[in-house]
């Protein structure tokens, strides 16, 4: 049986029929066509689907859709703004080397945006602990967490992503 | 794609409502984090999922006359948030800190993690340490009990159809008592524990004796457990390296630790040997 929620969507108000037991991934992915969250464990273990929900990181594979009723969801095609200028998260693990295959990349740059809506200046430590539920296999995540040092930076000091000096 | 109805009651009765009357064909979700895996991986095939999320009156973190009350709704993350919690139960700060992810903790609650009843449940532990007791409300009304005799075996508690938890009460504690909790694991994260020690020790005037000590084991039985021959050790003695190493051997001996995926009795016997006397430790300073 069908089900009428309404919810926040990148910042566009969403009014829409789901089934029960969609997953919030699955309606992102398959209903919305929103392909950037990304479909790795889904058990939760991996982060590659996190989305941010009332401003708090979560898994969009174990969150029920349903649950979005009344809730401001944001994706990662959601964070440029409409104008097409990238958020310094973006700039920055593109200008920093933060993204190889790029799979992890999604779920990373939204447990990022959650961290440093909550947390401005961020410790290593705190982006570690921030980061630990989101896998990479390729970068060793030196770079990634680098970025979120970097983002953190430009947003605070109202600067911008120093991209890296070309030799 | 398993197929479900996902109903939302507005009160708790409602909901125990709703659970009884589609009797097995129903279960209760929270946070999903546990509920939702499991229907993923067909170990569970409810047609029915009764959310317990947005209930009233489940959500609270009270700490008055001493008296900690955390509803059972309440989610990991807030706990870690939490400023009375980490003023106040550090070792809770030490359970609910390296649970899962972020993301999980964003919605995991702890009542689901104590009612998912796993030997290993990081936040069981600590709370078993600290005398918590839990209420509970179902069709036949409400009832309490020690946390510590909720667990019959691994994942399975006392809790009847349509029970739910509504809440942890922990009584108000002596003066001068401090306790830690230390989860051991492989890695860094997002890794269930090899094995878990949770130590409380009440300290005297002199703030060198031992008036009370609790030691809470996890991965050790079937349940989490209190290594009583141990605690019988450290009470009314000083605290001293001696009377450490002792209790720490104690623990090992009456723990059933065995062989599993994660690690092996004997290495897990040695690090309780370790943890007991550096949790004590811990929880004496903070005693403090």
């Amino acid at each position: 049986m069908k089900k009428a929620i309404s919810f926040i969507l990148n910042g566009n108000q969403i009014e829409m029929e789901i089934k029960p037991y969609w997953t919030l991934l699955h309606l992102l992915r398959e209903e919305l066509q929103l392909t950037g969250t990304k479909s790795g464990c889904e058990s939760g273990e991996c982060g590659a689907c996190t989305v941010v929900v009332n401003g708090k990181a979560v898994n969009a594979c174990l969150f029920p859709a349903v649950e979005v009723e009344g809730a401001t969801v944001l994706t990662i095609e959601g964070l440029a703004k409409p104008t097409g200028e990238l958020h310094p998260l973006q700039t920055a693990f593109m200008e920093l080397g933060a993204v190889q295959c790029g799979y992890c990349t999604p779920g990373m740059i939204m447990s990022a945006k959650a961290l440093l809506g909550e947390n401005p200046n961020p410790t290593e430590d705190e982006i570690r602990h921030a980061l630990a539920g989101n896998m990479c296999r390729c970068t060793g995540y030196t770079q990634i967490i680098e970025s979120v040092k970097q983002a953190a930076h430009a947003m605070t000091s109202k600067g911008e992503v120093r991209p890296r000096k070309v030799q | 794609m398993s197929k479900f109805e996902y109903l939302m009651p507005s009160t708790i009765d409602e909901a125990i409502s709703l659970l009884v009357s589609h009797g097995e064909r129903a279960k209760y979700i929270a946070g999903g984090t546990d509920v939702m895996v499991k229907v993923k991986e067909n170990k569970i095939h409810p047609r029915y999922l009764v959310s317990l999320r947005r209930l009233q009156g489940l959500d609270h973190i009270t700490y008055k006359d001493g008296e900690l009350r955390i509803g059972a709704t309440v989610t990991h993350r807030m706990l870690e948030l939490s400023p009375i919690i980490r003023k106040e139960f550090p070792i809770l700060i030490d359970a609910v800190t390296n649970i899962g992810s972020v993301q999980i903790r964003n919605v995991a609650t702890i009542g689901g993690n104590i009612v998912n009843a796993v030997p290993s449940a990081d936040g069981a532990i600590p709370l078993i340490t600290l005398g918590a007791h839990v209420r509970i409300r179902g069709p036949k009304g409400e009832r309490s009990m020690a946390l510590e005799d909720l667990f019959i075996g691994p994942g399975q508690t006392l809790l009847e159809t349509g029970e739910i938890l509504l809440e942890f009460v922990i009584p108000q504690l002596p003066p001068r008592t401090g306790a830690a909790y230390v989860k051991h694991t492989r890695r860094e994260a997002m890794e269930l524990p090899l094995l878990g020690v949770a130590v409380l020790v009440s300290l005297a005037e002199d703030r060198t004796t031992c008036t009370e000590a609790r030691i809470g084991l996890g991965v050790l039985a079937p349940t989490p457990m209190r290594a009583k021959n141990a605690e019988a050790l450290l009470k009314g003695q000083t605290l001293n390296e001696d009377v450490l190493k002792k209790a720490g051997k104690a623990a090992a001996e009456e723990c059933k630790a065995r062989d599993s995926i994660r690690g092996e009795a004997w290495y897990r016997r040695e690090m309780v040997e370790v943890l007991v006397p550096r949790m004590a430790r811990l929880a004496m300073e903070r005693a403090k």
